[in-house]
Parts: C-alpha cells; structure tokens; sequence
C-alpha cells in the first residue's frame, strides 16, 4: 500500500545526507533514545520525576521525522512511562500540524504494521497516521482483526460486524452473515462486542458457546458458610485454605459444612453463592475447581465478584480484595499467575458482609482463565472442549 | 527590591487572572456564584448561543476556564481506558489542542457515571486533569505535558468500581487529591512543580465521592484544605498536609463543603454551618438544619442565602440563622451543582433541562431551557458566559 507519495522525498533526503549530516542524523537518534529511557526510568510515587520531566521538554522538541523512533521508545516501558511518551509524540504532532509539515506517513505505517513494536506505540501511530490521512483507515482497519493492541482489534471487530450486519440484510446471503459473524465473534474480546456477535449468531440458530469463549469455569465444589459476622472472616484461614480434601467436614457458621458439586449454567459463568450455598450475612463461601493443562504456561485468572474475595492457584495468592457491594464485571480483577503441566487447583473465596439494603444482597462470583490478551484457556477435560483460537 | 516589587506584581496579576477564571470544580472560592456575571435567562439554537461542539468520549466531569481558554476531561474505549484532556479556545469554541493518555487504576464505573468524573483544576499556569481512575495528569495551557502521576498505580487497592468523583484542587504549589474507597483510601499533596508527593495521609476507608476545599486565610489563619469524610471534617496545611484541626460530624458522601462569608456550610445533619474566625483556627457550630438536606448537588450560598437542591427541590436557607425561607419544586433528577449568576440560579437537571430561578423572597422559575442531552457537571461561568457540559459536548451560552 503505497498510498502517499512520500518515497520520493525520503530517498531524496537520503541522497544528500553527507558524512556529517550522517552522524548528525545518528546523534539525533541516540539521543532521543537516551531520553526516552530516561522517561522509561519514571517510577511509581514520583520518583524519577525530575529528570523525566527534563528529558520530555527536550524530546518534545524532536523533529517530526523522529515520530517513530519516539514512539519506539514505548517498547518495554510501563503503563506510567508510555503516558510520557505519548503525550511527547503528540506534542511534536500537534507542532507540525502547526507549521504545516507532514507526519513521516510511510515510516509510521512500518512502525504500525510491525506488531514487535509495544501496541501502545502502535495505537498512537494508527492515530496519526488516521489524523492525516483519513482515508488510511479503510485500508488499515482489516488488517487489526487478531491485533495485540485490544484498542486496534476493537476497530476491526467494530467493522466486521457491520459487514456482517449489511450481509444478513440479504435473504441470499445468510451463510455469509452467519460466517462473518463468527470471525467477529473469534476475533472479539471485548464483551459488548462478543454479546453483539453471539446475539446475531443465535438469531441465526447458529451456535454459540459464550462460556468457553470467554473461558468460564463452569464446574465447582462448593463448601460454606464460614464465619464472617463484622467482616472478620476474610483474613481467617479457614480449612480449605490450608488443605483441599474433598470428602471433609467443618465446622461451618451455623452447623458443619461439606463440599458438593455445584455446575452453572449462566453464559458468564456467575455462580450465585445465594442458590447454592443459601443466603446468608456475614458469611464466607469457598469455590474449588480442578484445571488440566497439558504444558506450564503464564495465564490471567480473571474474576468479577462483587463481594470481598480471594483467588488461589496451586496455593498461590493471585489477587485479594477486601470491597463489598462496590461494582462488578467481567474482569474485575486479574490475577496473573502459571499454570502447570497436569492438573491444577483453583479456590476462591467470597465473603458476604451484614448489610442490609436490597442493592447488597448478592453473594456470586464469575472467574475464567484467558491469556493476557483475553483469549480463553480451557482446561484439558472441559466437556465438549473447542480451544477458540489465540493469537 | 525591584524583584520583589515583580514577584509583587506577577502575584497580583496572578491573582486578578484567576478572578477571572473558573478555575475548579464550583469555581473560584468554591462558591459556584457568578455575582456580577450578567447571563442570558433562556436560549436555543440560534439564540444565546455562542457556540456549541461536539466533545468525543463520555465524561460527568464539569469545564473550566482558565487564561481564555476551556478544558474538559472525557474517557473513551471499551472499558474508558482511553483519557482526553481537550483544549478549546473560549471565545470561538474552536479545539487549540488534545491530549490522550491510557488509564493506568480502575476504569470501571456505574454506567451512569465516567471515569472522567472528576472536575479539573488549575493553578493559572497549568491545569491538573483526574480521574475515577486516579491518574493525576498536570499539563501547561499550550497542552504540554508537566508530569504524570498513576496514584492507583502507586497504590493497586486505591478505587471504586461504582466510580470515583472526587475532584482536586489547588492551594499554592500544592494540589491536593481525596481518594476515599474500601481499599488504599487517601488524600495527598502533590508538587504543581514536579509531581512529587509531599505528603499522604491515610483515610478512612469507605466510599466518599466529596471534594476537598481550599478554605481562605484570614486572620491568624493561613489557607488551608478541608478534607469532608463521613466521619467529620479535617483541615490540613497544603505544604505539609499537618492536621490543624478536626470536627466530628456524619457528613454525606456526595455534595462537598463550602466556605462563603466566614461561614463553613458543610453537608451534614441537613446542613451544617460552622463559624470559623479569623482569629481562631477551629471552627463552632452556628446551627445545623436537617430540612436544608441537599441530594447530589453541592449546597450554594450567596447574598445571605443557602441553597440546597434535593429530589428536585430547590430550598432557601437563611444564612444566619438555617431558617428555610422557601422551596421550588424543579424537574427531573439533578447532579450538577447549581450556579448563580446576578439574580438568577441556574439548575441544570441529568436530562439537559436547564431551569433558571430568580431569586429573592420567593424563589420564581424565570425560564427552562433545553440542552437536549443530559448534563451531570457543573457549569461554570467566566465574564458573561455560561459553559455547558453536556453528554456529548461543550455549549458557551451567552446574549450576543
């Protein structure tokens, strides 16, 4: 895609670049990537400011040629850095905009298309390069549809599904939209547009398995309720935290307790404590369950749970967090953990508080297990398992 | 000497530059009053109307109005990842610049809210842009980065998926955050300057969506921030963040605390009015008044009167004594604080109806206008104009 006539002006450019100009251009390199891991040295609670605050003044004066190298500097940094670095690319945009100059369109777009680069950078770039040429991004905007950069792949998705919604207009064309759908629907990883395709692909009496897309846990042993009258229970180590032994009995809030199998069959995996364990206050239930992983691999454990909650993996606190009735989601929070080769233990627990008005009476949890991107990982002996695929 | 006599005259141009501003939430003082300020009392399209544009993204947080020109804060992306900080020019409404970030705490929040809910604020020379996602971004006017701060980042457990609102303000060279939630809860002063942390103190844990307020010097007394929690008042000192006194009171979790004519009016058993002189530095109960009890909206005060905004009732305080003079029934759910510019109180509902009261012994509903979007922030109000936010974009509404 050779769109913009900039070639030219770049092979010109490098024609008449002399020795020296040579090492000019060199030393305008290295320096910008000095500053840049200066501003990649930014660390939590301030420290490092100062020197980053200098080192942005001077790379927000780079040459407009340079955007890619500074969006380069990207690669690797932390979430706190690339807000610095962004905020100096648009900056030199926003001057060349200014003093009517071109963005280097032809090096953005390399930058963009190499998925090497952090997807960060690569979102920045897709965005100028959009500012300036609008109609890049009917060319640019397929290409994204598997894309590490969630906010590029939303893009694409976005388009496919309304192709496949101006197919399914068509009586002729109801495989068509059917099939459209589905690569939306594989590609999809945000939940509005993955609930977008599922709902148009029941329409169309195709299925659809919402669970397994997302990576649900759907099977469960269930033990409770433990105590956790005045919210004291969370930091109690009750048994199963210390032992998973199936086939025992505790002593429970109100009388012993033992695990039992409990399987949900909600589309987002919620298990509701409140039907199957029973609706109690001040109370803590435990979820356990089994995952078969044939290789050791990093992996998200992703919970939405709107009580007070734990997450373990093989004995490994992922992620605890002591909130009550303040808002749930998919995703609300992510533990990241590695699974091993074999079978692996989940547990999580959920503390229910005391309050009494009708908005804090819910007592669930959902839970799936996905790699960073949000690509579901199932467990080796899922029912009806079909890996969707990961890229 | 000559260059304390320019540090002299750059303050008190400073000064006057901000008097002209509407520089926070509520605008200066806090106060949400435009006193002088001379609005038109209805308007549509093509009538009243400077200008209106399309702001992209979602946002509840209000505008301000420093040095001419009008920021606003608004969030995009699938899970309001994406933070905008927009520049427009005042006078045209035309964008001078845009900035975008992405979120580094907690995006989630309550569909009616945003993760842009906080109001920005600023200090004459830079505008400190926060969110429901704690990121702290302090840019220049011209829209260049100062320094970015990740408060949740610093601080994982700091958040509240229902949506933080609390919003910053500015004493000094210090801007001063309240993050109130059930895990890492806090309020900090950050160095306008660097970023820098110059202090943090733990608060109390639970959802608190108040803003703090600058409360002036006076007497004996130097400026001061007011920290409003449920549990009472707190007054620290910008620099140090050094408690200088405390007041035990349920106050409410939502509306903030203002400071007008030496009266503190603090969201509490109704409303709360706590004298504090110039020469003592803790404050005594006046009266409180449990029929003076505001909703969402911050209570106003101006010309001897308290106004309160509750259930779609407007009600009218004496100042002096929480006596309520009278009510007004208005429409519709409101979250934005009122504001009062001359004689009029403009109280602009969640669905952009935008009701316009002229005060006096009786309150009296001169005008409603339509905004045709929904409208959570507080306007504000610079010269003659009024600077709307709606659900997808910026009005300035003044007579031509």
């Amino acid at each position: 895609m050779r769109m913009y006539s900039r070639i030219g002006r770049w092979a010109a450019v490098l024609l008449v670049v002399s020795a020296a100009g040579e090492r000019g251009l060199c030393q305008a390199a290295e320096n910008i990537d000095q500053l840049t891991k200066t501003i990649r040295a930014v660390e939590p609670k301030g420290v490092g400011h100062r020197e980053a605050i200098a080192a942005w003044s001077e790379l927000a004066k780079a040459d407009v040629a340079d955007l890619p190298q500074v969006l380069a500097g990207m690669d690797g940094a932390d979430d706190l850095a690339a807000n610095w670095i962004r905020a100096a690319a648009e900056t030199i945009a926003q001057r060349a905009a200014g003093q009517k100059e071109s963005l280097p369109l032809d090096q953005l777009e390399k930058f963009l298309a190499d998925t090497k680069h952090s997807p960060r950078g690569r979102q920045a770039a897709f965005e100028m390069i959009v500012a300036e040429q609008p109609a890049a991004r009917e060319q640019l905007v397929p290409t994204f549809l598997n894309d590490p950069s969630m906010e590029l792949r939303r893009l694409a998705v976005a388009e496919a599904l309304d192709k496949a919604a101006a197919l399914v207009k068509d009586e002729a064309r109801q495989a068509d939209a059917a099939e459209a759908y589905r690569t939306a629907l594989t590609a999809a990883r945000d939940t509005d547009q993955i609930d977008a395709a599922a709902d148009e692909l029941k329409k169309l009496n195709q299925p659809v398995d919402l669970p397994s897309h997302f990576g649900f846990v759907m099977r469960w042993h269930l033990i409770g309720p433990f105590d956790n009258r005045e919210k004291k229970g969370f930091d109690v180590a009750y048994p199963p935290e210390k032992e998973i032994d199936l086939q025992a009995t505790y002593p429970g809030l109100n009388g012993d307790v033992k695990w039992f199998e409990h399987t949900t069959d909600d589309a987002y995996g919620t298990v509701d404590l409140n039907k199957a364990i029973g609706k109690h206050m001040g109370a803590i239930g435990y979820a356990y369950a089994e995952f078969d992983s044939p290789t050791a691999r990093d992996v998200d454990i992703r919970l939405g749970c709107i009580n007070g909650n734990k997450v373990w993996l093989n004995g490994e606190l992922l992620t605890a967090n002591h909130v009550y009735h303040a808002g749930t989601a998919i995703d609300q929070y992510v533990g990241q953990g590695r699974l091993k080769a074999g079978r692996n233990q989940i547990l999580v627990k959920v503390a229910q508080n005391e309050q009494t008005e009708d908005w804090a009476q819910r007592w669930q949890f959902q839970l799936r297990v996905c790699d960073h991107l949000g690509t579901a990982i199932l467990s080796a002996d899922r029912p009806g398992k079909t890996q969707v695929s990961s890229r | 000497m000559r260059s304390i006599a320019f540090v002299l005259i750059g303050l008190v141009f400073l000064s006057t530059q901000l008097a002209a501003d509407w520089p926070q939430f509520r605008g200066p003082n806090s106060g949400s009053v435009a006193a002088s300020a001379k609005l038109p009392t209805d308007w549509s399209d093509g009538k009243n109307v400077a200008w209106k544009v399309d702001v992209p993204g979602k946002g509840v947080s209000g505008p301000i109005v420093v040095g001419g020109r009008v920021f606003v804060t608004s969030d995009e992306g699938a899970r309001q990842q994406m933070l905008n900080v927009f520049c427009f020019d005042a006078e045209s409404g035309e964008q001078i610049w845009r900035r975008t970030f992405w979120a580094t705490g907690r995006t989630a929040t309550h569909p009616t809210s945003a993760n842009a809910a906080p109001t920005p604020a600023s200090d004459g020379e830079r505008v400190f842009a926060f969110f429901s996602s704690n990121d702290l971004i302090c840019l220049d006017l011209d829209g260049n980065l100062q320094w970015y701060r990740g408060l949740a980042f610093d601080y994982p457990k700091a958040g509240n998926d229902i949506g933080m609102s609390s919003s910053p303000v500015v004493s000094g060279e210090t801007v001063v955050v309240q993050i109130e939630n059930q895990g890492d809860s806090f309020a900090a002063g950050i160095d306008t300057k660097t970023g820098e942390t110059r202090w943090r103190m733990e608060r109390p844990t639970g959802a608190n969506w108040s803003s703090p307020v600058v409360l002036p010097a006076g007497g004996k007394r130097g400026e001061s921030v007011l920290l409003q929690s449920h549990d009472g008042l707190t007054a620290v000192e910008p620099m140090t963040g050094e408690v200088l006194w405390r007041y035990e009171t349920q106050c409410s979790g939502i509306p903030s605390s203002l400071m007008s004519d030496g009266w503190l009016l603090v969201p509490s058993n109704g409303i709360t009015a706590l004298k504090l002189s110039d020469e003592s530095n803790s404050p005594e109960l006046a009266w409180d008044e449990n029929r003076l009890r505001p909703g969402s909206p911050s209570p106003v005060a101006h010309d001897g009167k308290v106004y309160v905004l509750a259930s779609g009732v407007l009600k009218c305080g004496d100042l002096e004594s929480g006596d309520v003079l009278w009510q007004l029934r208005l429409a519709g759910q409101h979250w934005a604080t009122p504001v009062i510019a001359g004689e009029h109180l403009y109280a602009i509902n969640a669905d952009g109806t935008a009701h316009v009261v002229k005060l006096g012994e009786k309150g009296e509903l001169a005008a409603t206008n339509e905004f045709g979007q929904g409208v959570m922030g507080t306007p504000a109000i610079v010269g003659d104009a009024m600077f709307v936010r709606t659900k997808g974009q910026l009005w300035k509404i003044a007579s031509p």
